[in-house]
């Protein structure tokens, strides 16, 4: 029999165990991703001597495979001393990368907000400080937050590559299944099942968070 | 025998959604009339052109050219919707001037010219390349065959555009507002053209236009739209002249007013 | 970035690699690293080939094909967009044998990666087409063109140009994804990186140079592009300033 209900059954709570451990990771990478974009963007126009250190950090991070990352940083910490257990140097690389991605995202967005904001708020003797947090941050965020929500879905879609150094996530719980039992098809075909799952819910969210966006900057 | 007309709308109507936008419209051009159209902003002057032009699809009545109709075909005497091959049949005898001209950027001048000629028409490239540089003579831009659209300016783009047109030997024109994208200063040009296409050629021509003064030199025929309905037609003589509806005086006025 | 800072940083990454591999803690492991290299180049490019041909059919079967065949096109996008590439690679590595069909690790490399990539080239094929303006459409109508000859002679051509930038970027993606083949047994070059540091623990010195020549492929990859889509918008663009 190529598919079997009851084993499918039998592995299915190991699996939402595992699915909760890639489900943290996303969400602890993302955080950092979000974050450390968000810091590189603001300064890189803050102090612009670092834009081209910037740029060239950047290029260098999103050209290179996500897993080589993993594995550098899971490796070379302890050479200096630094032992980080798998999941942290993972979700460590997963969110330096994406925080590329991140930085390249609020860019375009800071790059939408008009000159004429920036010169109002120079005109009001605000801070660059309060400028980005009270006047260009909220305006530059809202028309952004779906193109941050697609790099969440991939960033999520590249949770299994934490498998390679044996983060017990959802892939490496379903390759130890599958080694122990001989039995592959139905712990893959149920990982891939469920990102399918949580894609098409993320896009279906993504969407209409942009008809709600569009709704409020055509007002 | 009275001659077939041209074109003929019988009681055509457009929709879209709850909103009407041609309510039972009946229009008959002769063979050669120059026939325009004025009319407020969304009276639905562009929409006559486009569903002649199969842009549009009608939701009722029957546009006859030339005694077939364009968009439906005769089955055990009855109208049925057509299918493709007999529009494209039908519709090989019209031809289309756009406001912002749709050239192919990707082709220069000529080549925008002998495009449709040799893919649709199947006609030889030599042959299509002499016809092509008359018409572009004729257009005045002899020199300009090997330019790319982007390379010339808005009145020159827009005469590639009719010698494009006139290519595909319509028997029918149909010009929506070709000027309204101009320079003031291009204006003269593009129309000197449109002219000359009338007198030189034994052609059909329909044109939506704001230029009143055009309109009432050219056309052997004005109509007056307002809200999906010819309001007002007649030779521009008479509707120019003297109006008799209220809503013509109107629009005239507000318009002479403006220009 | 501009097309010279690119290429100013793949001079870069050539000569730092260069100079590393006359070294002696590096040299070592140059050999083993341009074996890997080579296996990581062939896989990019077929995967990349059968991405294009999978994203312009899937594309096209969407939007103009019959019921059925729009049907299958956009399962196939679906799934594999809404999948990872990865579990796309262990189930057509693992799962498959199990259905009696046992690909060579090698196929299934190219397979899953240019399907996967395929899926996301699709959208890129049909937001570029839809990104011709509706006028071209209407002027190719008025001509009485033939929808395949629109397509063909006025649509495609000019859709070709809105469609390099992104499949330059989906070309990386799929670089980069070549070293998930490591994790199914083939001896690309991140298998080779991982193969040594575990017998070497000289992580620094090979992880660097690693990097480096990911960096130099996508940075060949990136220019070409660049180089490409220059080319193709001359056509487009002729003059714009004349
Ligand atoms: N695709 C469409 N969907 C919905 N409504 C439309 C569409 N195209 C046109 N309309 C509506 O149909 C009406 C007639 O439009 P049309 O373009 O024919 O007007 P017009 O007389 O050419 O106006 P103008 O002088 O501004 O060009 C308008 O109210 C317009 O808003
Ligand atoms: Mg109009």
């Amino acid at each position: 029999m190529i598919w079997d209900w009851a084993f499918a059954f039998e592995i299915l709570p190991v699996l939402a165990s595992a699915a909760i451990v890639s489900i943290e990771a996303t969400l602890i990478g993302f955080a950092l991703a979000a974050s450390l974009g968000l810091v590189l963007a603001v300064v890189r126009i803050a102090v612009p001597w670092t834009g081209w250190t910037i740029s060239v950090l950047v290029e260098l991070i999103r050209s290179t495979p996500l897993l080589i990352q993993i594995f550098f940083l899971y490796f070379v910490f302890p050479k200096f001393g630094v032992v980080l257990d798998a999941f942290t140097a993972g979700v460590l690389a997963i969110g330096i990368h994406y925080a590329a991605y991140c930085s390249e995202v609020y860019r375009a967005g800071f790059d939408n907000i008009h000159r004429g904001q920036w010169e109002a708020s120079v005109a009001l003797n605000l801070s660059a400080w309060t400028t980005f947090r009270d006047i260009i941050i909220p305006q530059a965020i809202p028309p952004i937050v779906p193109a941050l929500g697609n790099y969440l879905v991939a960033l999520f879609k590249e949770t299994p590559l934490l498998s390679a150094i044996a983060v017990l996530e959802l892939m490496q719980t379903a390759k130890i299944i599958g080694s122990e039992t001989f039995r592959y098809t139905e712990p893959m075909t149920l990982v891939g099942l469920f990102f399918l799952a949580m894609s098409l819910v993320s896009a279906a969210l993504i969407r209409s968070l942009e008809g709600l966006l569009n709704r409020r900057t055509m007002r | 025998m009275t001659e077939q007309p041209m074109v003929r709308f019988d009681n055509v109507s457009k929709r879209y959604g709850a909103l009407t936008v041609l309510d039972g419209l009946n229009l008959e051009i002769a063979r050669g009339e120059k026939v325009s159209i004025i009319g407020p902003s969304g009276s639905g002057k562009t929409t006559v052109l486009r569903m002649l032009m199969t842009l549009e699809t009608i939701n009722d009545g029957v546009i006859w050219v030339e005694g077939e109709p364009l968009t439906h075909m005769e089955r055990n005497g009855k109208l049925v919707p057509a299918d493709l091959a007999h529009i494209r049949k039908i519709r090989a005898k019209i031809g289309m001037v756009f406001q912002s001209f749709n050239l192919f950027p990707h082709m220069t001048a000529m080549q925008n010219c002998i495009e449709a000629p040799i893919t649709v028409l199947g006609m030889k490239r030599a042959d299509a390349e002499a016809r092509a540089a008359e018409l572009l003579d004729m257009v005045g831009l002899s020199e300009k065959k090997d330019h790319y659209p982007s390379q010339l300016s808005g009145g020159q783009q827009q005469r590639v555009a009719i010698a494009r047109a006139c290519a595909m030997r319509p028997k029918i024109m149909l010009f929506d507002e070709v000027t309204s994208a101009l320079d003031p200063e291009l204006v003269g040009e593009v129309l000197e053209v449109i002219r000359k296409l009338g007198r030189e050629h034994d052609l059909t021509m329909l044109m939506v236009t704001h230029q009143m003064g055009f309109a009432k030199e050219f056309s052997d025929r004005v109509c007056f739209f307002h809200a999906g309905k010819i309001c007002e037609q007649g030779p521009p003589s008479e509707l120019f002249g003297a109006p008799k509806n209220e809503r013509t005086r109107q629009f005239l006025h507000a318009v002479l007013e403006a220009g | 970035m501009g097309i010279r800072t690119l290429v100013a940083m793949l001079a870069v990454a050539l000569v730092v690699i260069g100079a590393l591999a006359t070294q002696e803690s590096y040299k070592v492991f140059m050999p083993g690293l341009l074996q890997g290299a080579v296996l990581t180049i062939e896989i990019a490019i077929l995967g990349s080939l059968l991405a294009i041909v999978m994203g312009v059919l899937a594309a096209l079967a969407r939007m103009y094909g019959p019921a059925p065949l729009r049907w299958l096109a956009t399962v196939y996008v679906e799934i594999f967009r809404g999948t990872s590439a990865l579990v796309q690679l262990f189930w057509l590595f693992f799962v498959l044998p199990q259905f009696g069909v046992t690909l060579d690790a090698f196929l299934v490399a190219v397979l899953a990666l240019g399907l996967n990539v395929g899926a996301y080239g699709s959208e890129v094929v049909r937001g570029a087409i839809q990104s011709v303006a509706r006028g071209q459409w209407e002027a190719s109508t008025a001509l009485n063109m033939s929808r395949p000859q629109m397509l063909r002679r006025i649509i495609l051509p000019q859709a070709f140009v809105a469609m390099i930038p992104p499949w330059g970027n989906l070309f990386i993606e799929l670089l980069k994804s070549t070293a998930l083949v490591s994790l199914i047994t083939l001896s690309d070059l991140a298998f080779k990186a991982q193969q040594m540091n575990q017998n070497t623990f000289k992580t620094i010195p090979i992880f660097t140079l690693v990097l480096l020549m990911y960096l130099a492929m996508s940075l060949v990859v990136t220019i070409g592009m660049r180089l490409l889509e220059r080319r193709a918008s001359l056509g487009l663009a002729r003059g714009k300033a004349a």
